[in-house]
């Protein structure tokens, strides 16, 4: 089974299907480990219980920017290759993503307030999130405002590559700008600065988080699809009904168009 | 070259005659500057302030507006089918109608600039320094602005989403524009910095523009 044969969409039905089950199975127990390490996790010296705000901050922060990296890759899968479930998984992405990226600010502007002392600041790094949250918007109008399936996806797909150019903006923001934000601890050069008891925790609920993601993924491409089923029925059947009634009596006819005018 | 050539004079042709729109946009430029006193007060030191940022937002806006007449009026007429079928690359011709449109929209507003500039109390160095961003900066807004403008033309009604899906692109244009000329007016920071950060924005535009807008028309028109 490769990736190729998973370009029939109704192999991908029903391979995800039987899928599906475990990887929210897994989702679940990596998530129960995570809270409980996190909840167990010792108080920052400084930030106190707080800092426990970091264990759900982080995670949707880093998916933010994974979900908009999945779906450049899936752009390039419909600009490139024509892959027919690309278009799928690009528009199934967004909502989710723009989920994480709400979470992301909503927590981001919680933890702020008892650290920072404000909710809001036009910070960098924090700006930055912002104006991906918009271009999330941005991108869900963009593919409900086409009709057709397979044109809004190759609009959408042009302009998730273009937004693409602001993933690494937000990532370097808080080393460019150096304001309210604290630069990079866990992934930088030389190893993470935080310490093991917050890290362990960190990663588990990442890794879950992740896990999250792929979960809804599959459950959202798997609806996307039988979304477009239900609509080619039914505009197959509203073919059909319009060809029999052009079929049939022309006086019928006339009373109809003379109904709709 | 002379296919890019004729298109260019075309292009500024109708802009600037009849129902070409193109000197609209510094009316428009215009009225949102005369607006700003009546919202934040006529106080001529705090207009002087905040000069930088109107006539930085009020050339952002002006550029939006008349960004979506870029395809649409070929559109509606079938001249841009033509131009996609030609055999000048798309991504030229695309580049071509940009500049052609920043010729015919944009640089109207950084003339314009001096004028608004002495509504706003700005002395020489300030208005000196905003027209010479604003030179720097409009064409980044005109080539990432294309991108919006080709994804609309596809779309009926798209003249609103355009503008959702644009202003997130110009932000650091402007973050940058303002940073520039704030720091050749008041600032004990460096002009240079931010100006040249302005120009590589306009630089990588020119660059990302034309193939975005030329892929987004040639998927979307079929």
């Amino acid at each position: 089974m490769s990736l190729i044969d998973l370009a029939n969409p109704t192999r991908f039905l029903a391979l995800s299907a039987r899928v599906l089950p475990w990887l929210a199975a897994a989702t679940i127990i990596l998530l129960t480990i995570g809270l409980y390490q996190s909840a167990l996790a010792p108080d920052d010296y400084q930030q106190g219980a707080t800092v426990k705000i970091m264990f759900i901050h982080v995670p949707n922060a880093w998916l933010s920017m994974f979900v908009w990296g999945v779906m450049s890759v899936a752009s390039l899968g419909t600009l490139v290759w024509r892959h027919p479930l690309a278009d799928v998984a690009a528009k199934a992405a967004a909502p989710i993503g723009a989920s994480f990226t709400f979470l992301a600010l909503l927590t981001g502007s919680l933890w702020g307030r008892p650290m920072w002392g404000t909710y809001w600041e036009w910070d960098a790094r924090l700006t930055s999130v912002l104006i991906l949250f918009l271009m999330y918007l941005g991108l869900m109008a963009l593919w409900r405002a086409v009709e057709d399936p397979s044109r809004a996806a190759r609009a959408a797909a042009v302009l998730t590559l273009v937004g693409a150019l602001n993933l690494p903006i937000i990532k370097f923001s808080v080393d460019w700008w150096n304001t309210l934000h604290q630069p990079a601890s866990v992934m930088r050069m030389g190893g993470s600065t935080l310490d093991k008891a917050f890290l362990v925790p960190l990663l588990v609920m990442a890794v879950a988080f992740t896990l999250l993601f792929v979960t809804l993924h599959v459950a959202a491409m798997r609806n996307e699809i039988l979304r477009r089923r239900v609509r080619s029925l039914q505009m197959m059947q509203a073919s059909r009904v319009a060809f029999s009634s052009e079929a049939g009596s022309g006086s019928r006819q006339e009373n109809a168009s003379k109904g709709v005018a | 070259m002379t296919a890019l050539a004729a298109l260019i004079r075309r292009d500024i042709k109708i802009a600037l005659r009849v129902g070409g729109g193109a000197l609209i946009g510094v009316l428009f430029f215009l009225t949102v500057v005369v607006l700003m006193p009546f919202a934040v007060g006529p106080d001529l030191a705090q207009l002087s302030r905040l000069g930088p940022a109107i006539l930085w937002l009020g050339a952002l806006l002006a550029s939006l507006l008349t960004l979506d007449r870029l395809f649409m009026a070929d559109h509606e007429d079938g001249s841009l089918d033509l131009i996609t079928m030609s055999r000048t690359p798309l991504e030229l011709a695309c580049a071509a109608k940009a500049l052609a449109h920043w010729l015919a929209a944009g640089l109207p507003l950084i003339v314009a600039t001096p004028v608004l500039g002495l509504l706003l109390n700005l002395d020489m160095v300030a208005t000196g320094a905003v027209a010479l961003t604003l030179l720097a900066g409009t064409p980044a807004l005109t080539f990432t602005g294309m991108i919006g403008a080709a994804l609309a033309v596809t779309l009926h009604r798209g003249g609103l989403l355009m503008a959702v899906l644009v202003l997130p692109l110009s932000i650091p244009v402007l973050i940058f524009g303002v940073a520039a000329s704030q720091a050749a007016i008041t600032g004990p920071s460096s002009f240079g910095a931010p100006f040249s950060i302005l120009c590589a924005l306009s630089l990588v535009s020119l660059v990302i523009g034309p193939f975005a807008a030329a892929a987004s028309l040639k998927h979307g028109l079929d």
